[in-house]
């Protein structure tokens, strides 16, 4: 059972105070988009053997939404950071890139 | 208010450590930056602004960092709605979310030892609740048994619980589950 | 015959009496015994039938690996079978019963399978139950399902009286295992200043070491035991429990341990079991080995034993299993029961060692005893049909010839030790193999690890391959993380064991078939090897067509010894065969403790309204809506729940009603971006609402599918208030949040739940006017609140506001109030209602009455799988914004599809109720071959106010079809007709709501 540091209260949260959201970083395609896209925005998840960059929410605590880096194999958690990004930050970025090296 | 009844008015078990409802209480909840509204809000309340997790009490009062933008203001459940008017008019400037929600929620106050209210409340929440990571001063919005709820430690001892008002009944029920004095555990 | 020696017994209280029943006679123990010593101090050897066979069963081992010995314990509300008599301690009037046979123990009919035993092999019941189909259902399906099951389930209509918890502990290090390596790990964990949590299984400190002797520190090992406990006592960061199990570690130094408080002390206040839900910054598990049986043939009859078994009878609880006992080994250790039971004045005829060249000093002890020991020989066979009487002697090195018999009343086996690594596997820790010792062993290189990939679980002493006093000791001081300071004892000063897997080494066929290796479930060698031969190669696989470790026991003593025959017979090596998955718990545990307080009344939360204790004391029928509970309606004395509704329906209709809607969910939004994000959030246009008014509307997924509807509220140029339905309360308020903080987080706007701030009260019917002007304070008259208009003031003396909605097609208000106010509103209201007749009514009248009116409800006419489209609903769907949520999909091919069902309303062409779920029948047959149909009903009322039953339905090209006649199907009965009209049964024109 996860443990993951909410990165506005610092809490080290249990993951029963957790909400799963899927993957991260998703891009939303609306009124406009062509199927295809569309498609992979509602329909096509990622679903590695490694590093995933996923969506929790505190909901037991300060009910915010952040995103985890977490390895699905070893249960690693690269880093946890705020949801209010479009690309994990470059110190996460950084801490995978020197996994894969 | 001789018409305003708080769930559970006259619930109470006493023990090694008593459950009790606390009655009407005031809560304010505010919405906004909280550098830009904790000036006019220290300045309507009389308090100051906790830090991320803090609750500070002063005069009856008291101001909880609920989120990086969401305070709750205790208070005399009488004075709320003019504090919540007052709050309103200071924040206006600002991008701010001000409501009284003093019946949304149902308060109880735990006495007796404290490390015997550590460990009651750690039968229901999976927090840390060692009191180098809770102590006085912090307050902690958590998971009880089933529920969401926030607790803290007050300056006069008790350990304060909130939870929505439509579970206070099972809230209690699981807090004198959790106290009573046959199941202690002597950890804390 | 009692077999409760005259001295000795470390942990027995010989001056206190304790009286149990085993089957029903009287037996008596001493205060400090497990149920297990004391039936064998009663002499009751045979305590249980195998599974499959029915054969006689024994006690075998004196702990948590024990195989046979699981009883029915208590009486009544209190009865549980398979409870391990070897870790249930003895109380007062325990009532306990063997298990799985019948009719007696004695005397078992099933017992007859033993003989068919060769027609019953490995997978007999995969290859018998096969063929012919047919016979599956009726015969073979109710025979295995009889012999099935071990022990009784209590009585249906047993409840189980005592009380659970839950304890969630942070910690930095969690011990698990209170043997001298336990202890050692946990003082030298506490000398580095952390946090420390000790637990033990067994109510008692010291393991094995306090049994086998040996001296820590220059003092014996007990006596070191209990000055290492005081001293951990003494310390303020440490923390040590007995009766607490470690059951399972989990990721993230997540562990649960169970805590057994009052199964020794049964009836009282206290709760029963308590599950620990621990974190730790690290966990050593200090968890000890378990002896390994030896496979020859008779190894399953009463009065086999392990010899460490055998030794902690004698030492702690001073009963003799056997007055001759023979030992049988492969290794040293087991020359300690040897000595231990000639030191208790118990003959020992002889000891086999399979070792050629047998053993070393503690071989050197016993021979020095006078006790007589044969090297390179092992059993043939045991003696006996329900009991041991004697053993046949044969060389380890040939095919069983029998060389000699030696009578004698017990044998105490041993095939060397494995580690407990069932804690380190359970979080990901691997293993390797130690030929030496011919065990697996925890891999430190590949620990679990925890979230920041440093490792999280150390193994310690035994359990970590240590099973010397002096090694273990120091590996625990290690695995603790001090540095100087480590316990110190004399090195370990034993020969090395050698593998025994099968007894004698080129057993023939009758022997293997008689050599069991997994007591309980009747698995022997012969069945793996039948496995390997037919193909298993696999642990994984022929773990589930044997059998092997699949009892209760979960192959704590048969694991090993299994996977090495499989790999001798696949010609493989053991660590390549490996073993199977190692899960948790370690031991069973109960369900009561994993549901901890949850139970009766705490089972799940209720969500009550501030009118609950109203509604109860006047006869509300609950309905569950989510977690609230919400009256169906209120019965009067002896009045149906049918009548109640048609009651409250009519007056509603002619005069007042009430509806408690303070479930409704009630969402404040606000900030200058709250238009745009209100036309996000609703397929029509919200951004245009004014001050004051009210709009109905519907919010959908981002898959297009209906997920709520509502009246939102302008308060003001900022402000939004939106109600949601009961149910979507806090997902539409998680969804708001969702979208807020994770795509749009550059609006300015702010959302609060204020769902539980209010009691809400619906005023209907054609006197709700009258009776708000009674209460006073609020103009809700025509002109000054129309119809879709809100007002705040004081109503009756309590702040209010009033919105001029309907969901009934009644003139009706929704009251607003601060929730602890609720009751007094009602109050006034059923006061000042008198003379109107008013009524309460529940959420059937509710619903009879928006279906009369059209109005959707979401859930009955949504599933998950309709869009608004479908329901007839265009006109809440704006053409004029760019995109709302749910648009997109909305535009896809199968949405936008003529041929989607779409809503109607259906009239049964007798005045029937249709039929809930019923589905209109159509012409043919689909693409599966089954009956085609061509709609359903999604609601189905009997109409009170129109006096027939009504319903609506999803319709193939429905709303084209208005007049039609369409068949919907009924369980057990012919089709009803039905006819397809508007779903505006009553009022169409709104002449009863504008008024």
């Amino acid at each position: 059972m996860l443990i993951l540091s909410c990165p506005y209260c610092g809490v080290a949260a249990d993951e029963t105070e957790l909400h799963p959201g899927g993957e991260g970083h998703l891009v939303r395609h609306g009124p406009g988009s062509s199927d295809d896209e569309f498609e992979s925005y509602l329909f096509l998840r990622r679903n590695p053997r490694g590093v995933h960059v996923e969506r929790w929410r505190h909901v037991h605590g300060c009910g915010k939404w952040f995103h985890a880096a977490r390895d699905t194999m070893t249960m690693e958690v690269i880093g946890t950071y705020p949801a209010q990004v479009s690309e994990p930050p470059s110190e996460i970025l950084n801490a995978l890139g020197a996994r894969s090296a | 208010m001789f018409d305003a009844t708080p769930p559970l008015a006259r619930a109470r078990q006493d023990g090694r450590v008593s459950v009790e409802c606390a009655g009407l209480t005031g809560m304010v909840t505010l919405r906004g930056d909280i550098a830009a509204i904790g000036e006019p809000v220290a300045d309507a309340t009389g308090l100051s602004i906790p830090d991320t997790l803090g609750i500070v009490e002063d005069g009856g009062r008291a101001l909880a960092w609920m989120s990086p933008d969401e305070l709750m203001l205790f208070c005399a459940y009488d004075e709320a709605e003019e504090i919540a008017a007052t709050l309103t008019a200071a924040t206006a400037e600002d991008h701010a979310l001000v409501a009284n929600v003093s019946d949304a929620r149902a308060m109880f106050e735990l006495s007796g030892e404290e490390a015997a209210l550590r460990e009651t409340l750690a039968k229901l929440t999976p927090a840390d609740l060692r009191p180098d990571a809770f102590p006085p001063g912090t307050i902690r919005r958590t998971r009880l048994a089933q529920v969401s709820g926030a607790i803290w430690l007050a300056e006069d001892g008790a350990m304060r619980v909130i939870c929505f008002r439509s579970v206070a009944d099972y809230v209690f029920s699981l807090l004198c589950h959790a106290a009573r004095p046959a199941a202690a555990v002597g950890h804390f | 015959m009692s077999h409760r020696l005259a001295t000795g017994g470390r942990l027995i209280d010989r001056s206190t009496s304790v009286r149990f029943t085993f089957n029903g006679t009287y037996l008596r123990g001493h205060a400090g015994d497990t149920l297990a010593s004391a039936l064998l101090a009663n002499g009751r050897t045979l305590v249980g039938r195998s599974f499959k066979y029915h054969r006689p069963r024994g006690i075998v081992a004196s702990g948590a690996e024990e195989p046979n010995a699981l009883l029915g314990l208590g009486k009544g509300d209190r009865f549980e079978p398979n409870q391990r008599a070897t870790t249930t301690e003895l109380f007062e009037d325990a009532s306990t019963t063997s298990q799985n046979h019948w009719p007696s123990l004695d005397f078992d009919v099933g017992a007859v399978n033993t003989a068919l035993s060769r027609f019953l092999p490995a997978g007999f019941y995969y290859k018998m139950f096969m063929h012919p189909r047919p016979l599956w259902k009726h015969v073979y399906e109710p025979f295995i399902r009889k012999s099935a099951g071990l022990g009784e389930a209590p009585a249906a209509e047993a409840r189980d009286p005592d009380s659970y918890e839950h304890f969630h502990i942070h910690t930095d290090v969690l011990v698990i295992g209170g043997g001298v390596a336990g202890l050692a790990a946990a003082k030298s964990a506490a000398a580095t200043g952390a946090q420390v949590l000790l637990i033990e299984q067994t109510p008692h400190w010291g393991g094995r070491a306090v049994v086998d002797g040996g001296e820590i520190d220059g003092v014996p090992a007990e006596t070191w035991v209990n000055a290492t406990l005081q001293t951990l006592e003494g310390m303020d960061n440490v923390r040590i429990r007995t009766r607490v199990m470690g059951s399972g570690v989990y990721d993230h130094g997540y562990a649960l341990a169970y805590e057994r408080i009052a199964d020794h002390a049964p009836g009282g206040e206290a709760p029963r079991h308590r599950l620990w839900r621990i974190r730790a910054q690290k966990i050593v598990t200090a968890t000890g080995a378990i002896e390994r049986p030896l496979s020859f043939a008779g190894n399953d009859l009463p009065g086999v034993m392990l010899a460490a078994a055998v030794r902690d009878y004698v030492v702690n609880y001073a009963v003799a299993p056997g007055k001759r006992t023979v030992v049988v080994t492969n290794n040293d250790d087991a020359y300690r029961t040897a000595l231990a039971l000639h030191d208790a004045g118990l003959e020992v005829p002889a000891i086999l060692d399979a070792r050629a060249e047998g053993g070393g000093t503690l071989a050197e002890a016993a021979r020095s005893r006078g006790i007589r020991i044969l090297t390179g020989r092992g059993i043939a066979k045991v003696k006996g049909r329900k009991h041991v009487t004697g053993v046949a002697i044969c060389a380890q090195a040939g095919e069983g010839t029998v060389l000699d018999t030696i009578p004698c009343d017990a044998v105490a086996m041993s095939g060397g030790w494995s580690p407990v690594v069932h804690l380190w596997s359970h979080a990901g820790g691997k293993l390797t193999w130690n030929a030496e010792e011919a065990f697996f062993q925890p891999d430190p290189k590949r620990a679990p690890n925890t979230h920041d990939a440093s490792p999280v679980v150390f193994a310690a002493g035994a359990a970590n391959g240590q099973l010397g006093l002096a090694e273990a000791l120091s590996d625990a001081w290690s695995a603790g993380g001090a540095g100087e300071g480590a316990p110190t004892a004399a090195p370990r000063d034993e020969a090395p064991m050698r593998p025994v897997w099968v007894m004698p080494e080129n057993a023939k066929p009758a022997l293997r078939r008689k050599a069991w290796l997994d007591f309980q479930n009747d698995v022997k060698v012969s069945d793996v090897m039948l496995a390997a031969q037919e193909g298993y190669e696999s642990v994984e696989h022929t773990k589930r067509y044997t059998t092997l470790g699949m009892a209760t026991d979960q192959g704590k003593l048969s694991n090993i010894n299994g996977l090495a025959i499989l790999s001798q017979s696949l010609g493989e090596d053991i660590p390549a065969v490996g073993t199977t998955t190692f899960r948790p718990p370690y031991t069973p545990i109960s369900l009561a403790a994993i549901a901890g307080e949850a139970r009766g009344a705490l089972f799940q939360p209720i969500r009550k309204t501030p009118l609950h204790d109203w509604h109860e004391a006047n006869g509300a029928q609950w309905e569950p809506v989510g977690h609230w509970r919400r009256p169906y309606c209120f019965t009067r004395p002896g009045e149906s729940k049918h009548d109640a509704v048609i009651r409250e329906i009519d007056q509603t209709r002619s005069s007042l009603g009430l509806l408690d809607a303070s479930t409704l969910g009630k969402i404040l939004v606000k900030g200058p971006d709250a238009g745009r994000f209100m036309d996000m959030l609703y397929t029509n246009m919200m951004s245009s609402l004014k001050p004051g008014f009210c709009r109905y509307g519907l919010m959908c997924s981002e898959n297009g599918f209906l997920m709520d509807d509502g009246v939102v509220a302008r308060i003001d140029d900022q402000t939004f208030l939106v109600h949601t339905t009961t149910g979507g309360a806090d997902s539409i308020h998680a969804h708001m949040e969702d979208w807020l903080q994770t795509e749009w987080w550059d609006w300015q706007v702010w959302t609060a739940n204020v769902t539980e701030q209010y009691a809400q009260i619906a005023v209907v019917g054609p006197n709700s006017r009258k009776v708000l002007e009674k209460l006073g304070g609020i103009d809700v008259s025509k002109e000054a609140l129309p119809f879709m208009r809100w007002t705040d003031g004081t109503l009756a003396d309590i702040p209010a506001r009033v919105f001029r909605i309907s969901f009934s097609g009644e003139l009706s208000y929704e009251i607003a109030v601060p929730a602890n106010r609720g009751r007094a509103l009602w109050d006034k209201l059923l006061e000042a209602g008198e003379e109107f007749g008013v009524t309460p009514y529940g959420t059937e009248a509710l619903h009879v009455m928006r279906a009369e009116k059209g109005f959707i409800m979401i859930g009955d006419e949504t599933d998950g799988t309709v869009i608004p489209q479908d329901l007839g609903l265009d006109w809440a769907i704006s053409k004029k914004k760019e995109d709302y949520i749910g648009k997109r999909a909305q535009a896809r091919s199968f949405m936008a599809s003529p041929d989607r069902w779409k809503l109607v309303g259906l009239e049964t062409l007798d005045g029937s109720v249709l039929p809930e779920g019923s589905y209109a029948i159509g012409e043919g047959r689909n693409a599966n071959g089954q009956r085609a149909t061509e709609g359903r009903v999604t609601s189905t009322y009997y109409s009170p106010t129109l006096k027939r039953g009504i319903a609506f339905g999803l319709v193939h090209n429905g709303p084209d079809r208005m007049g039609q006649e369409v068949a919907f199907n009924r369980i057990g009965g012919e089709p009803v007709r039905a006819r397809i009209v508007s779903t505006m049964f009553f009022d169409p024109e709104g002449e009863k709501q504008n008024v």
